[in-house]
């Protein structure tokens, strides 16, 4: 449908475009600025006077809980969800049931996606058969049948040798390897940060050590391998400043932080509020301090929301016994825009640590907005606001956000051109 | 600085007074004096020949340990029958749960048999709170020891072990000794002495057995327990369990025993009427000998009177704090409809 | 209505409790106080007796009626009962008698210490108030309160009676 977009402040950090100006939109793509080509006919137009547009967010962790775990979540209404977020194009971790290590689950996924024609998916794979860190999956046919990089969840490699083999592996087809840092013997039986406010409560601590230790040896195989590699989930101060030690070096890696991450300490599980139970666990003041700097330096260039809905029940219990994860991407870009309310980025550079740093990360089309690309965009307000909680579209309502007004409202998101959510 | 709820604190009612029992962080140096107050009072009913009295005659008191507990268990069953409860005790690892039940429907399922209170042990930290707070509101929960987290009626019977052997705690140096990283008891106990207004708090014990940020209690550390113990007048002894020394934490009992120990050797470091004090159950030999468990110095015995005592004021403050709430709800409801 | 001064009631008390055990064959009577107007009044009228005899005190908090509506009382003190309660002839003083449940509650409590051989009841003051069937065996003054109206015993020394106004309760 012709579509023409009236008024928007357009920010494309791919472009550094930033002035207000229209944008038309046509059979799915970007056609125009400024000025309508010849013989466009809007069959629908869309009041963005005050509203800013921007390419549709990128968000690297997004759980759809589908297939094999319908009690917290499905493609469905997990995409429908990210599309409130302003999310238009998102990346499922191989944590599924079964695990994401055959083309067929790639494929079903990728149907599904489709059917459901929310945001668009691009399937992360397993690494290894069954993520359980030894058997190879067949990464060339999970590449062809749609998987955009491979990772290993949050399981950790006990073997060094199988990690260094599986990163040879990938980097003979130029495959990105999506790594999580944590060392699964420093961490076993932790709930929570090792710190004053896990040793307060009680709480089995994981030590910045079980990051950093991890990180360290991943980054040493990495560049033994030559693989393309991309640091997911980065909690500690400490561990920002490794990979920024590792890209001065020359090293191309990439990194990624999960928004609550940059809001969040371990001073909110006082209470023990069983909403604050995630995995990796949130850290100190001090880690959330250089995690905020390194966002801003670029050194971690992407923004994702780790979205991890689960059913009432898994988060009903004493805090040991729930399961960890924060439902939070349909609040994306509300709660990126606290990064700006507070002054740590301006509103390209946030941008762009929500679009086009993570697309470069994984090399996935999309991130910004330019003629004869894919029409995935939002338009939102910066000068409203979103009360989180009402409506909610995830099944997952785990999300200690609830309640909280946040800056901004995202008022439209189109994915190719369609409005996939509007508000 | 010690985190306390900045919302109306989950444990007291809206007159500052106590409705659940679930931790001494937070609760004011007032309150905790009150709980002394009350139990010396308690005491003396259990002095009599009649060691009951009616004050909660007609409500009903659940046990439900989820973690295996022969000694707490009982000294709070027998509080509860002193004042006269109902009492039932549940033990969990052998019903409902273990056919796959949440503790969520157990609870509710008790509180629809109409307990009026929960005296709750669990093996996860928190436990006590989640369930006050998004189980049962309405009914009165007892923190019977949840994980690592806080044993809190143990904190008090020891401060009145305490103030009843010692007197004024501002005058005091009280040393903790053992595995402070896996204990309850020590941070229940390192909160209550310095809410009392201690002035001297040492742990003493290895690195590998203390947990980190301890200055957040205000307390002094010490490695070396000759250094530690000198001129104490309490020394409170915790229990050492085997899987220290699997989890390679500790090399041997031995070596704890000769660094750790508290002998009649070490004992003499401290002041000559110093008292000492232990959670129980002791293992002899390992992180005590058996003459100084024995001796005249320890108040491990009396520990247990004071702590049906404590208890006893525990349920019933408790109880009259959730009455009051109620009250309160009641007629906060009936002016609204005016 | 002007409040009696207790200084002037209590010799008379003594000389009704004097006639009272005598008519009774009681010998040695064991006093007990009802903390903390009791305690004051039991401890005058001692004075007055001027045998050195002990003085036991009650704490009654344990065994009220209302701590369903009311709680637990926030200052509760241990009972000290210096002698023994079995067998023995005991006189129960207390400052004021209203409904009479203080005084129920005192002779419950009472009975979990032992079986006395016999209660004689003394009160400074009856307010003509009662819900329980409990009458003074010596009484100082019979006072009728306004509904709104109570009295305290201030102490120890010197006793003095004074009014109080309920605060306009609900």
């Amino acid at each position: 449908m012709p579509t023409h977009i009236l008024g928007a402040r357009l920010i494309d950090p791919a472009s550094g475009r930033d002035e207000v100006t229209d944008i038309y939109c046509q059979d799915g793509r970007v056609i125009a600025f400024g000025q309508a080509p010849a013989g466009f006919s809007a069959a629908r137009t869309i009041d963005a006077r005050g509203l800013t547009a921007a390419p549709g967010l990128v968000d690297l962790s997004v759980s759809l809980r589908e297939p094999g775990y319908s009690r917290k979540g499905n493609i469905a209404s997990e995409t429908l969800a990210a599309t409130a977020g302003g999310i238009t194009s998102l990346c499922c971790p191989p944590q599924t049931k079964p695990v994401l290590d055959t083309a067929a689950v790639a494929e079903l996924i990728l149907d599904r996606a489709r059917e459901s024609g929310h945001a668009k998916v691009f399937p992360i794979g397993a690494l290894t058969r069954n993520l359980a860190g030894e058997q190879l999956s067949e990464l060339v046919a999970l590449r062809d049948a749609g998987c955009v990089a491979f990772g290993n969840g949050l399981a950790n490699f006990t073997s060094n040798r199988n990690l260094g083999r599986a990163l040879e592996y990938a980097a003979t087809f130029d495959l990105t390897v999506v790594i999580h840092s944590q060392d699964s013997d420093l961490a076993e039986g932790g709930l929570a940060h090792e710190g004053p406010a896990a040793a307060f409560l009680g709480l089995a601590g994981i030590p910045e050590t079980a990051e950093t230790i991890a990180l360290a040896r991943n980054l040493l195989l990495v560049e033994q391998a030559g693989v393309r590699a991309h640091f997911s989930q980065i909690t500690t101060a400490r561990g920002a400043q490794m990979i920024a030690d590792a890209q001065a070096r020359g090293l191309p890696v990439t990194a990624d932080v999960a928004m609550y991450q940059l809001i969040l300490t371990d001073e909110a599980l006082h209470g023990f509020s069983s909403l604050y139970h995630v995995q990796p666990p949130l850290r100190s003041a001090a880690d959330r301090e250089g995690l905020r700097q390194a966002v801003k330096s670029g050194v971690i260039s992407a923004i994702s929301s780790h979205h991890q809905p689960h059913e009432a029940d898994a988060k009903q219990a004493p805090f040991g016994e729930t399961e960890p994860g924060i439902s939070s991407a349909e609040i994306l870009l509300p709660l990126a825009m606290t990064l700006v309310e507070d002054g740590l980025l301006d509103m390209p550079t946030l941008l762009s640590r929500l679009t086009t740093g993570p697309a470069a990360a994984l090399r996935l089309q999309g991130g910004h907005l330019t003629v004869g690309g894919a029409a995935d965009l939002v338009l939102f307000d910066p000068n409203s606001t979103t009360l989180v909680g009402e409506p909610w579209h995830s099944k997952g309502r785990n999300c200690p956000f609830v309640g909280h007004c946040l800056p901004g409202a995202v008022r439209y998101t189109l994915v190719d051109g369609r409005v996939a959510f509007s508000c | 600085m010690t985190p306390t709820d900045a919302k109306r604190p989950l444990q007291l009612n809206d007159n500052g007074q106590l409705r659940h029992f679930l931790s001494l962080d937070g609760l004011p140096r007032a309150l905790l004096t009150e709980i002394l107050d009350t139990a010396d009072s308690f005491l003396e009913v259990g002095a009599r020949a009649v060691k009951k009295v009616p004050l909660l005659r007609g409500k009903t008191v659940c046990n439900v340990f989820f973690e295996n507990s022969t000694r707490t268990r009982t000294t709070f069953e027998l509080a509860a029958k002193r004042l006269s409860a109902d009492v039932i005790t549940l033990n969990v690892s052998t019903s409902s749960t273990s056919k796959g039940e949440t503790l969520t429907d157990t609870l509710r399922n008790l509180e629809a048999m109409a307990a009026d209170m929960f005296v709750v042990r669990h093996a996860d930290s928190g436990a006590a709170h989640f369930i006050a707070e998004h189980v049962c509101p309405d009914v009165a929960v007892i923190n019977g020891g949840d994980g690592r987290h806080a044993h809190p009626t143990q904190g008090m019977l020891d401060m009145l072990t305490i103030r009843r052997h010692k007197g004024d705690f501002e005058k005091l140096s009280v040393a903790i000794v053992g595995d402070i990283l896996h204990s309850r008891v020590a941070r229940s106990n390192m909160l209550a002495l310095k809410t009392l207004g201690c002035p001297d708090i040492r742990v003493i014990g290895p690195k590998t057995l203390l947990p980190v940020g301890l200055d957040q209690y205000g307390v002094t550390v010490y490695n070396d327990m000759n250094e530690g113990l000198r001129d104490v007048d309490v020394v409170i002894m915790l229990r050492l369990q085997r899987e220290r020394m699997q989890g390679g934490l500790l090399p041997s009992e031995g070596e704890f025993y000769r660094l750790y120990g508290l002998t009649t050797q070490r004992m003499a470091l401290a002041k000559t009427d110093a008292i000492v004090m232990h959670p129980g159950p002791i293992n002899r030999g390992v992180e005590i000998e058996s003459a100084v468990a024995d001796g005249s110095q320890s108040v491990i015995l009396s520990q247990v009177t004071y702590g049906i005592a404590i208890r006893m004021a525990v349920l019933s403050m408790a109880m009259s704090g959730q009455t009051a709430q109620r009250q309160l709800e009641q007629e906060n409801a009936a002016e609204e409809q005016n | 209505m002007t409040l009696p001064n207790p200084n002037q009631l209590l010799p008379e008390m003594a000389a009704a409790l004097h006639e009272h055990l005598k008519s009774r064959g009681i010998s040695e009577p064991r006093f007990i106080g009802i903390r903390t107007g009791g305690v004051w009044v039991a401890q005058a009228l001692l004075d007055q007796r001027d045998q050195n005899e002990t003085l036991g005190i009650l704490d009654v908090s344990f065994y009220r009626d209302d701590f369903s509506q009311n709680g637990l009382h926030p200052q509760v003190r241990p009972s000290e009962l210096p002698f023994e309660i079995e067998g023995q002839h005991l006189v129960l003083v207390d400052d004021v008698l209203m409904s009479g449940r203080t005084i129920r509650a005192a002779l419950n409590e009472l009975f979990d210490y032992g079986r006395p051989a016999s209660v004689s009841l003394v009160c400074l003051l009856d307010l003509n108030a009662r819900e329980l069937p409990i009458r003074p065996d010596v009484v100082g003054a019979t006072l009728s309160l306004a509904p709104d109206q109570r009295v305290k015993l201030l102490g120890p020394a010197p006793l003095a009676l004074e009014y109080q106004t309920l605060a306009s309760a609900n």
